[in-house]
Formats: C-alpha cells, sequence, structure tokens
C-alpha cells in the first residue's frame, strides 16, 4: 500500500493543525456556526442527531494493522457519549418508537464505541465529543489517516474495486491512479466549493465491482491495442433524488492526461453546475439538461488546459512509477498455524464459497471477513474488533486488510494452506459467517438512529432481517442477492442500487419504507448499472420483513431451473427472475403483505 | 496577499478602469485592453465560481491587474485565493490579522500547481 512520504505525512499534520485553529475561533465565536459548518465538512465532521460524526478517509479500502489499531483506539477512548447525553438519545429514539403503535419494529439500543464501515470505504464513528475532534485528527495524522474532503462539496473520497491489483480479472491495477488523483484533489484552491459534493470512482478490472456508473466521474482502466493504459470516462452519474447513470464521454483516455481531463470537467461543473436548488447541483442534472453541449466545453476546456496552460498536471512516467511502486506485492509469509477444521465440514465448505476468492497468484486468496452479524448493524466493528482485525491482517494478509463497498473487511494477501486457521480464528471474532453476496449481507446506512438528513431508521430493519435470515440452507436458496437501504433520499445506503432496495421516507413525522425491484449497481451479477423501480405505495416498517419474504416467495416460486445434478438444483438469480417476469407478480405479493388494520388504528 | 477591510474598499474609484464582474459571467467575453482591476464576487463564501474566473484571468488570459475578492469573504479562504490569482481581498470590519496571516505561514507546499506555482509537487520536486 501507498507509503506516505515526509512531504505527505507534514501535510496530513498541518491538515490537523489547522482544523484546531479553525475549531478554537469557532468556540471563542470568531467564526459563526454557518461560517464553520463547510470548514469541519471537509475535514469530515458532521454536527448529528445527537452528537458530532467523524468520517475518516480510507483511500480506496486500503488500510494497515497499524491504522487499524489506532482506529481501535478512537473507539475505545473517544467514542463516548456522556451518560446523561446517551440517556437523553435513547429518550428520543424511545418516543420516535411509541410515537407509531403498531408500525415500527424493535430498535436496538443505541451503541457506542465502534467504528462503522461505508459504502465509499470510510469509518465513520458517532459519539466523539466535538471538544475532543482536533485530537482525533491528530492521533490520524500521526498514522497518516485524515478526514480530508470526506463530506462537503468536493472531490470527496476516491474508492476503487476492493480487488484492485489482486483480482483474477484485473486489467490494469488503478490505485497508483486513485493516490495520484487523491493528492491531486487535497486541498484544491480553485475546486473546494463546488455546487455539490463531486465523487470519482476507478475500477481496474473486467468486472466493474465500483459501481462506476453511480459516480460523479467514473474510471474504468482498460488497455488499448498497443498496451497502452487508458480510461473510459463517464461523467453524471449519481443517487439522490434523481438517479442517473453516467455517461461516456471519452471511451479513451491516455493515462498520462487524466488530472487534465478532470481538472476540465470539474472546472466547467464548478462555471455552470447548479446553485439555486441542492437537489438540482450535482454534475449528473447538468450533463442531463446540456448533454452535448456540456461534453463540448469539457473538450474545448480540455483543449485549452493542454494547449495554452501547458497541462503541467500531466502524470508523468516518473510520477506514475514512484507511486506504482508503492502498490507490489508485500513480503508474503504464510502464518502456519494449526487448526481443527474439518476441511469437508458443511459450513466451512460454505465459507470458502462464499467468503473465499481466488487470486491473481496462484496459491493466494482473498478472504472477506463478514461485518453483517446479528446483534450488530451492517458494517459496524468495536474496539476489540478493530484491535482483533490489526492482528488478523498481521498473521494472515502482510499486515494488510481492505475496506469493501459491501461495507465487509477483505484479507487480500491469505496463502491458501491458511484458510483453515484463518476461518477458525474469523469464526472466533464472529466474522465468519458465510453469507458475503447473499440476503443478510445487505448495504444500510446508519440512518435515524444517528443521522440527522434520516427521514427514517433503517438499522431495525437490518436488524429484523439479519435475524429472520439466520438458516444458511434458506440463505443459500434464496442465492445471490444485493439488498440495499438509505434511510433518506441522499442514498447513502445506495438503494437505488439494489436488487431489493428499502427507501425510508417521512410521512407526518411517521416512518415509512418505499420499496424497489431491479436496481443494478454494474457488476456481473446484477447486470449494467439502472436504478430499481418503486413497486407501490410505501410500507410502514412493521411491513417490510413481510414485504421481503413476500418478494422472496415469490422468486421461489417463479424461478427458472437451470441445472439440477449431483450438486444439487442450481435456479437462476433473483435479480434475473425480476428481469425475465417482470415486476407485476411481486407487486402483488408486496401487496398482499400491507398489515392495513394496524395501519387503520395507528 | 493584500487585505483590506470594508471601508478601504472603494467599488468604482475615478482614477481607475474598474470592472465589476458577476461570478456568472465568462471571463473570455471581457475586453481586457486598459482594465486596472477587476472585481470578482462571492456573493455567500459557499459559491466557488469565482475561484474558477480568477484562475483563468490570472492564468490563461495572463491579466496582469488587480484581482479583487469581494462580498463575503472569509479568512479560511484567503489562501485558495491567492493560489487563484487574487492579490487584494476586501474582508469585514474587525477580524484579526493574525488570524489571517496565520493561515499563510501553515502549509509549505500544496500538491497541485495553481496560479502561483503553475507545476504540481510531483514535478516541482523531481
Amino acid at each position: 500500500m501507498y507509503q506516505y512520504t515526509d512531504f505527505d505525512r507534514q501535510f496530513v499534520k498541518l491538515r490537523a493543525q489547522q482544523f484546531r485553529d479553525q475549531l478554537e475561533r469557532w468556540q471563542r465565536g470568531e467564526l459563526t456556526d454557518e461560517q464553520m459548518l463547510p470548514l469541519r465538512l471537509q475535514n469530515g465532521w458532521y454536527i448529528q442527531r445527537y452528537a458530532p460524526m467523524a468520517r475518516i478517509a480510507v483511500p480506496y479500502g486500503e488500510i494497515s494493522s497499524t491504522q487499524l489499531r489506532t482506529l481501535a483506539h478512537i473507539a475505545r477512548e473517544y467514542d463516548r457519549p456522556t451518560p446523561e447525553l446517551l440517556a437523553h438519545a435513547q429518550a428520543t429514539q424511545d418516543q420516535l418508537q411509541a410515537a407509531q403503535p403498531g408500525l415500527t419494529l424493535a430498535a436496538p439500543a443505541l451503541r457506542y464505541g465502534y467504528g462503522h464501515f461505508t459504502t465509499r470505504t470510510n469509518v465513520q464513528f458517532n459519539w466523539i465529543p466535538i471538544t475532543r475532534a482536533a485530537d482525533v485528527m491528530d492521533l490520524l495524522a500521526s498514522v497518516c489517516m485524515h478526514g480530508i474532503q470526506t463530506s462537503g462539496n468536493d472531490i470527496r473520497n476516491i474508492t476503487c474495486d476492493a480487488w484492485e491489483g489482486i483480482a483474477e480479472d484485473s486489467i490494469v491495477d488503478t490505485r497508483p491512479f486513485a493516490e495520484i488523483t487523491r493528492q491531486w484533489s487535497s486541498l484544491h484552491p480553485e475546486f473546494s466549493y463546488l455546487p455539490r459534493k463531486f465523487k470519482i470512482a476507478f475500477n481496474g478490472a473486467a468486472e466493474d465491482r465500483a459501481a462506476t456508473g453511480w459516480y460523479d466521474i467514473g474510471l474504468q482502466a482498460l488497455k488499448n491495442e498497443a498496451g497502452d493504459i487508458g480510461f473510459t470516462v463517464k461523467v453524471g452519474g449519481g443517487m439522490g433524488r434523481t438517479p442517473v447513470i453516467g455517461t461516456v464521454v471519452r471511451e479513451f483516455l491516455p493515462w498520462e492526461h487524466l488530472l487534465n481531463y478532470i481538472e476540465a470537467i470539474v472546472r466547467v461543473y464548478n462555471g455552470y453546475g447548479r446553485r439555486d436548488n441542492k437537489w438540482k447541483a450535482r454534475i449528473k442534472i447538468l450533463v442531463k439538461s446540456e448533454g452535448q453541449k456540456f461534453i463540448d466545453a469539457v473538450e474545448q476546456e480540455f483543449d485549452a488546459i493542454v494547449a495554452q496552460d501547458g497541462a503541467p498536471h500531466t502524470i508523468t512516467t516518473a510520477e506514475y512509477e514512484r507511486v506504482a511502486s508503492h502498490f507490489v506485492v508485500p513480503a508474503l509469509r504464510p502464518a502456519g498455524l494449526p487448526s481443527n477444521v474439518n476441511p469437508q465440514g458443511m459450513l466451512y465448505q460454505r465459507w470458502l464459497a462464499q467468503n473465499v476468492r481466488g487470486h491473481r497468484l496462484p496459491g493466494m486468496k482473498t478472504v472477506t471477513l463478514s461485518f453483517k452479524r446479528v446483534g450488530f448493524a451492517p458494517g459496524d466493528a468495536d474496539a476489540d474488533t478493530l484491535e482483533a482485525l490489526a492482528q488478523l491482517a498481521e498473521q494472515f494478509s502482510s499486515g494488510e486488510a481492505r475496506l469493501t463497498h459491501e461495507q465487509n473487511l477483505m484479507l487480500p494477501w491469505v496463502f491458501e494452506s491458511d484458510l483453515p486457521a484463518l476461518y477458525e480464528a474469523a469464526r472466533k471474532l464472529g466474522l465468519a459467517q458465510p453469507n458475503i453476496g447473499l440476503l443478510t449481507d445487505m448495504i444500510s446506512c446508519p440512518g435515524g438512529d444517528f443521522c440527522s438528513l434520516a427521514n427514517a431508521r433503517s438499522l431495525h430493519i437490518a436488524a429484523v432481517v439479519t435475524e429472520r435470515y439466520q438458516d444458511l440452507h434458506e440463505l443459500f436458496d434464496i442465492g445471490p442477492i444485493d439488498l440495499h437501504m438509505s434511510g433518506c433520499i441522499n442514498s447513502c445506503g445506495h438503494h437505488h442500487s439494489g436488487h431489493i432496495g428499502i427507501l425510508g421516507v417521512d410521512k407526518d413525522g411517521k416512518e415509512w419504507y418505499q420499496i424497489t425491484l431491479g436496481g443494478a449497481d454494474g457488476s456481473n451479477l446484477s447486470g449494467p448499472a439502472t436504478p430499481g423501480k418503486i413497486i407501490g405505495p410505501s410500507f410502514s416498517a412493521a411491513e417490510v420483513p413481510g414485504v421481503i419474504e413476500a418478494l422472496l416467495n415469490t422468486y421461489r416460486t417463479e424461478r427458472q431451473l437451470l441445472s439440477d445434478d449431483a450438486q444439487g438444483p442450481r435456479y437462476e438469480n433473483f435479480i434475473d427472475t425480476v428481469r425475465r417476469v417482470g415486476l407485476e407478480p411481486f407487486k402483488t405479493a408486496a401487496n398482499a403483505a400491507r398489515r392495513p388494520a394496524e395501519t387503520e388504528t395507528a | 496577499m493584500k487585505i483590506i477591510a470594508a471601508h478601504e474598499h472603494q467599488p468604482s474609484p475615478a482614477d481607475l478602469k474598474v470592472i465589476e464582474l458577476p461570478n456568472d459571467a465568462n471571463p473570455f467575453d471581457l475586453d481586457l485592453a486598459g482594465v486596472d482591476r477587476i472585481d470578482l464576487q462571492f456573493p455567500k463564501f459557499t459559491d466557488g465560481r469565482a475561484f474558477s474566473q480568477a484562475r483563468l484571468l490570472r492564468g490563461r488570459l495572463k491579466f496582469a491587474g488587480e484581482l479583487r475578492a469581494t462580498g463575503e469573504v472569509l479568512i479560511d479562504q484567503l489562501v485558495q485565493m491567492a493560489r487563484c490569482g487574487f492579490d487584494v481581498a476586501v474582508l469585514r470590519e474587525g477580524v484579526d490579522m493574525a488570524d489571517a496571516q496565520r493561515q499563510f505561514d501553515r502549509f509549505k507546499g500544496f500538491y497541485q500547481g495553481d496560479v502561483t506555482h503553475p507545476l504540481p509537487h510531483f514535478r516541482e520536486a523531481a
């Protein structure tokens, strides 16, 4: 993984120092709340329902054992509400619950002392007092971490496919380009007050595992016939109130022009993106309304950057090689630990099938640890778990781990011979559920338990679905499926791209849920990126588990048998059945799962 | 970068040719001949269009006169402004100049090139 230079180290330390200066001026009243807002957002600090939330960047998901230990320390020592605050928060949540008799689900108590993995490979903490924020940023800087541009109307943390550089279908390792772009975008003088947030994703494999169609800029790496590296550039994808899939504006952009071309796109957006309406301010609206005119403007600006400005940000071979030299295979050594696992055991075999993937290096595997567990919100890791992960990564994966888009943690450098011992170690930590890619491996935002933007809670639904589908035979029979859930239209839980999407909406102070079907993130399983379609009026939380069950039952009735042999029957996947038979049978089943009597008495 | 207080700012002095450029105007449409100063606008400090205007005026159109930042200007934006080519910023009354100066003294360098240092860090270091 990338190792900070002295310049990089000093940069994040000074950034932490700058944030302390800003916080102190705000606390002295020299900066108003309104003036402080974008400054703290650009360092990843929100003010949520009850406490600040810190969003820490893990660029393209790569994290070291040392960094995991620091996150564990922050979770343990800093992610703590006062007893009064916690009591107040819990009482408020309980009131929300009490105000919706018959309409909602039992809600787990609020928790603290943990980090939350997000879909965009950030780690969030929910309870750090703002008075300790500067100390946390200093701590993070000491291990080359930061919250730079994890929020705000700027170029956000840059993501990649989690399997960059190790995937069997790898074309180009895009991590060096993501790192070069991260550096270029950090504290950009011209692009820190854009009309709205701006997200960039890279994908370097044949399969799009980075949802590039859904990004403001999605970059698919490829090689041309001469073997030169370039990028297909998509612009104007995004979720939110108006889901749009990005438009291809360049089929093959030579790699050395990457920053020049992004600069052209963002400059056109900064000048012409709408600023009169927050909901129309993303670049997707500009691309949609202007179409070819937008593309022409970008090309014209790009030409001017090259011809008139002299293209100072053209990536040099020396710089590419310097950065790429960090993304090499680390020193590999097998853990060689004993294990009592029965390699023929069904649970172990299922874990191999779901959580272990092939590696471009022979004899190596990648292992995904599941953070979709009974009793925990999706993507939550408490201090002890974070600490244990650091050790696990050290023992089994050369001290490296990767956060995934699906809110899990993947170990990228595992010897095949170490799998039984790793399975055993992961099982002790409760992280060996063989559910990767299955229904319970759902994506969910923190929702109305924490987030002040949320219209509805999501974690209580996640908890009920997790408990309901613990039977592995049933879970495997349902097969691969993307269940995505967001507590509001900002779509942090990527509901638009879920095969089943759940969106929290607010009606008269009560929580309701809109359900969509047939969304796709662009992966091989899901097919080309597309938003799901709403299947009818929204449901109460109490109805949602029954609706999910009805949708799954409809699938099991309608699905086609693909083959039946000694391995057992194989059926078409949920998403394929939805596409083949259409929404109608699913709508009918979902509507039949409504509970009208309880709705009326509410 | 020169920082002046709001009362020192003269929108249209008699002896200078000054253009007040709205932030949705295209700088390429301007006739820059004989222009001494261009006042760029920040109607709200969160509206960053004038950063690009300054960058284009100074960097690409090689405007050699004064670029002045007016409107809602915060001291936490001054370094960015200087890097985009502004040479004067009008701050509201009562701002502590030491707070402003401290921002300029902090970072020893930046990753990207800008109007004052066109090459990015990776090319300067090489």
